[in-house]
Formats: C-alpha cells, structure tokens, sequence
C-alpha cells in the first residue's frame, strides 16, 4: 500500500516535470507579452508578469496586419489539411485493405521518406516549384505539404482496425469499393481522421521556413512568418512581438482543446 | 428462392494450403441446410465462397442453374449474417437495414415499407432510431437478420449467428430462425459448430470435417444412421461410446467381436464386408446403454466412476473392466447410483453400430 502511494506520488512528480518543461517557453513568452514594465534581458530573469496589461496586444494589432495573416494561414492550412485527409485516407485505404502486386514495395518507398529531415527536401521541391510556375502562390506552400508518410502509416493502422466482417458486409450489401471507402470505412476511423487532421493543422499553422521560402510578398504571410518578419520592418519591441507570437498560438489551442475527444473515440457497437 | 449446385469445389489458399478438398452437394430450393464440423474444418470458407467474399480456386458453383464462380457478392442475390453481425456502428438501425436498398437504387417510401415489414416479423420496430451500440447482443442479432429479410434474398447464409449470445437468448433465437424459415420458406444456409443447432434447425445436416463432407442427411439419419466414426462421435452429447475389438464372425446379419477384455458382444447390423480377426470398433449412445445382469447376452460387468444430474437425465460415466475410456449411460433422473457402485452394463444388440478399421460404418439392419 505504502509503496503503491509512493510509485504514485513518484509518477506524478516525473510528469509535472515533464509538464513544466513542455509549458516553460510558452509561459515565458506569455509573461513577456503581458507584462508591460521590466527588461526582458535581465538576469536572473523573472517569470511572473510586471504589471500586466493588453497593451503589447493592442501595439501589436496596430503595427502588424495580424487579420490578413490570420486570414493566410487559415487559408494555407485549410486546405493543406484538407488534401492531406483525402489523399493520405486514399493512399493509405489501398496499402491496408487491398491485396496488389508490389503493396509492400509501395509501402516500404513510403516509409523510406520518413528518414530525410524535411530541410533536404527544399531545394528539391523550391525547384519543383518554381518549374510549375507556383512561386508566390498558396498551391506552391500547400502542395509538398499534403503528403506526409507519417499521416499514411496512422490511417493505414486505422484501416486495418476496421473489421474485416464489416466490409465483407458492405460486398454482399452491393457496395463497390469507393461506397466502401467513403460510406462505411472512412466514417469510422474518423477518430484516427481527428488525429490527423490536428497534427496537420498544428503542422501547417506552425510552419516557417517553407512559406517564408516560397512567399515573397509581406502581405501574403501566413501569421508564423509575417509576425517575426514584420516585427523587424515596423521595429516593434520584443514585447509587442512575444504578444504577436501568443496571438499566433491560441487558434491552436482552441482547436487542440475543442477536438481532442476525437482521439479516445472507439468503434463501439460494430462488432460483438 | 433458388437451388444451389456445387460441383467439385475446391479452395487453396496462396501458400497452396488447401482448405477445401472437392465439395459435391446439392441444395434444394427452399431447403434449410446446417454446415456443421469442428472448427477449421472449413465450413465458414465454403460459406464465404457461396456469398463471392472467397475465390473459388476449381470447380463450379452454381446459382439457380447459373454459373457464379465469378458474380460479385451483390449480384448474387444472397444476404449473409456474421458472427460478429457486422452492423455499421456509425448507422442507424434503420440505416443498416435500409442500406442495401439504397444501394439498389430503391424509392424511399419502398425502403421504408421493407425496413418496417422486417422490424415487424423480428420485433424491432421500437429500436429502428438506436444506434448499434446502444443495443444488447440479442437486439443486434436481430437487426442483422433484419438487414437480411430486407434484400428478399434467394438465399440466407449465416455463418453462427448465434455464438455470441448466451444460452437462453441462443434458444430463442433458435426457435425465431425455425419460424422465420417457415415464414419465408426461403433457402437457408448455417454454419455452426454447434451440434445442437444443427440437430434442431435444419432440413438437412452437412458434415465437414478436413475439408471435406463427412456425409450429408437429415438429422436423424446422420445421429441414427451415422456413416462413419467421425459423424458418429461428432453428433450427440454426450459422445457416442466407443469400444475397440475384434470380429469374432461375422455375415450379414450381424457381427460377434470381441472386446479387449475377452466379453464378446453381438451387434445387429450388416457385417458381409467384415472377415474374422479384423481390428473393429463398437458404437452404441449414452440412452441406449441401459442397466443390465451380470453373464447376461451383451452385457458386461462395471464400475460407476461419476454420476451427473441434470434433473430430467442422470449421466453414468461407468469403466468397463481393462478398457481405459469410461462409457456413459443416459438414465432417468434421480438415479441413486454413486461412484464406486457395481453394475451391469447392457448393450442391446439392435443399438450396436460397427465401424471398420477405416472408420466406416456398416449398415444398420
């Protein structure tokens, strides 16, 4: 009994540091842009906010056109997470659920893109890219973006949890394989979908050197790129910037904290 | 309604493992016939195959006279039942029921009426909104027969339906699917590996075992009748007793053997196929083994090892003197007899079944 309670304060103890690690860089970001006295600069450094105020914000909409941004990265990641559930779900569909010749060839190609570092890929897609005229233009962020070999391997996991029994019901119900896919398979891995979806949009929000590569125009910015690129041409303080960055982060949080009850949903009731 | 032939089935799987080994049966319309065997005796394979879910690696299947070897499950006209009942979690019970209709193409006002039919011969119309989940085992069973009744098939296969409900709900069930067929007066095919389903559904019984048919009958035949070891042991409970011996004489009125002890025993069945000294082995069912006389004709001398109640019947596990298996005698309930008690044993002749070394049976006079 004793030990239990122990090993449970002990695991406790692990994930509140872990937590604390996790959380420190946001706080600070949090406290630098709500406090409104201080330097930032100085040390010993202090993580409590200095008389707090949404001054940094206010400062912060007036110097950067934080809507326009805002409005680029929906857009951007709209659609990149769009393309990336279609394609990955019909990429992945096949490779879990389709006996063909070369099936693990395919897979195993995959797979094998998993071990670049994405940085090795620029050069190769800027010239793609430009060679499809799409410099400057939303397609040309979101396209290397839509296929990713990890969303692949999650959906095809969650293709191959879906009982076979199911979709043999589906054949002798008069399904063809597409009203399989689309009308039985994918509605029941939409908690897998979820997962997806908020990698990818957390990813696609986040993402910084490649719209900053292939984007030219200030005005065109998704917010991760026109919020450290801006606070340069406008000489906000590094304040006005932490409250820029922090505005760059909520949408994220609210989205992480409005679907996260899709990653526990289950298949109940399919089969016995 | 339709008639199904299969001619010389057989089924390999890529590695060339074979699971079906040339089936030959026929199936008439309207029948209600019970694949029955142990498990992986390739039973279920057979089903998939008749529903298009399986590759038929050689010969012919045919549907109502047609060639199907190659006719996609839905144009087959079968619906099928799982194990699992495979209902889409995401639909309702009415959208389960309604989907192959919809797929057909059908008008709504006809998916409906067809929908509501079936919920009404399966007592399920008050759970046509619920979800799959929300439904006990039973309930499910149900929907998945009704998803079934909806296509008016030609023919019904399940494939154990009933194995995941529990023994009371098994038995009602049971009973539905015997109305439903004579309701629908359809063609019916189930697998189960249960022999009393098997025993008590169905027209005709089909024993698989290996891959192959054991023997086809009805279900009578097949326990009365048993055409060898296999379907003799794999029908009834408990087990039909077997003792091992050796023909003493025999001609076609009957055979004399005599059993590892020395007790010779007569048993009335044709043994013109059987020469003096061949190795056989005696059959006889648990409720046809009664109490006899010690020195008595057919009668041998026991000792009583275990007794079950089961109120209406008393199983006697008794052990005959040097043969190691137990025979077990059914008796009317409320027998007093213990364990350790000292009985006689008799085995009527008329009863006897005689296989041969092979295993075959010979034919009951």
């Amino acid at each position: 009994m004793k030990r239990g309670f122990f090993s449970l304060v002990g695991h406790y103890l692990v994930l509140c540091a872990i937590g604390l690690i996790c959380i420190f860089p946001f706080w600070w970001t949090f406290v630098t842009a709500i406090s409104t006295e201080g330097n930032i600069f100085a040390f010993p450094p202090t993580f409590w906010p200095k008389a707090p105020a949404f001054d940094n914000f206010v400062e912060a909409f007036r110097v950067i056109p934080i809507w326009a941004f805002f409005k680029n990265s929906i857009l951007i990641t709209f659609w990149t997470v769009f393309w990336k559930l279609l394609l990955c779900s019909l990429a992945a569909y096949p490779l879990a659920r389709m006996r063909f010749r070369g099936r693990k060839l395919v897979f195993g190609l995959i797979l094998a893109t998993m071990v670049m570092p994405s940085e090795v890929n620029f050069l190769v897609n800027f010239i793609t890219v430009t060679k499809l005229s799409l410099v400057d233009t939303y397609t040309g962020v979101i396209l290397p973006n839509i296929i990713t070999a990890v969303s692949i391997l999650l959906l095809k996991q969650a293709f191959e949890e879906v009982p076979q029994d199911l979709i043999d019901a589906a054949r002798v119900d008069g399904a063809d394989e597409w009203t399989i896919f689309w009308r039985i398979v994918l509605p029941l891995i939409r908690p897998w979908l979820a997962t997806v979806g908020i990698l990818a949009t957390v990813e696609a929000w986040n993402d910084y050197i490649w719209p900053f590569i292939v984007m030219s125009k200030p005005d065109e910015f998704p917010l991760s790129v026109g919020v450290l690129y801006l606070s340069g041409t406008y000489g906000s303080s590094t304040r006005v910037i932490a409250a820029g960055t922090v505005l760059t982060i909520l949408p994220m949080l609210a989205v992480f904290l409005s679907t996260q009850r899709f990653f526990m949903r289950g298949m109940d009731g399919a089969v016995k | 309604m339709a008639a199904l032939q299969l001619k010389n089935i057989v089924k390999h799987y890529d590695n060339g493992v074979p699971v079906i080994r040339g089936i030959d049966l026929e199936i008439a319309d309207g029948e209600f016939v019970v694949f029955v065997g142990p498990s992986g005796c390739g039973k279920s394979t057979l089903l998939r195959m008749i529903a298009g879910l399986e590759k038929i690696t050689g010969g012919e299947l045919l549907i109502d006279g047609k060639l199907a070897n190659h006719v996609p499950p839905a144009e087959r006209a079968l619906a099928m039942v799982f194990q699992s009942y495979a209902l889409y979690p995401h639909m309702s019970v009415h959208e389960n029921m309604a989907f192959a209709l919809k797929l057909a193409g059908r008008k709504r006002a006809e998916i409906d009426a067809a929908v509501q039919k079936a919920a009404q011969i399966l007592q399920i119309e008050h759970l046509l909104q619920r979800k799959p989940k929300d439904l006990s085992g039973g309930q499910r069973q149900r929907v998945a027969i009704g998803r079934a009744i909806v296509r008016k098939p030609s023919v019904f296969l399940f494939d154990e339906p009933l194995s995941n409900l529990d023994a009371s709900l098994r038995v009602q069930m049971r009973v539905e699917l015997s109305r439903l067929h004579q309701e629908l007066k359809t063609t019916m095919i189930y697998v189960t590996h249960d022999q009393v389903e098997a025993m008590t559904l169905g027209d005709r019984i089909v024993v698989f075992n290996g891959g192959h048919i054991e023997q086809v009958g009805s279900p009578l035949e097949l326990y009365n009748r048993p055409g060898n070891l296999f379907v003799a042991g794999f029908l009834g409970s408990p087990k039909m007793n077997f003792l091992a011996g050796e023909v003493v004489s025999a001609d076609v009125e009957g055979v004399e053997l005599e059993l590892v002890g020395g007790t010779v025993l007569h048993a009335q069945v044709d043994g013109g196929a059987l020469s003096s000294g061949a190795a056989v082995t005696l059959g006889i069912r648990a409720e046809h083994v009664a109490l006899g006389t010690a020195g008595a004709p057919n009668s041998v001398p026991a000792k009583v090892g275990h007794v079950e109640h089961l109120g209406d019947v008393c199983i006697v596990y008794a052990q005959v003197a040097d043969i190691s298996e137990m025979l077990a005698l059914k008796l009317a309930g409320g027998t007093l007899h213990k364990a350790g008690d000292d009985i006689a044993i008799h085995l009527p002749s008329e009863h006897c079944h005689v296989f041969d070394g092979a295993g075959k049976a010979c034919s009951k006079k």
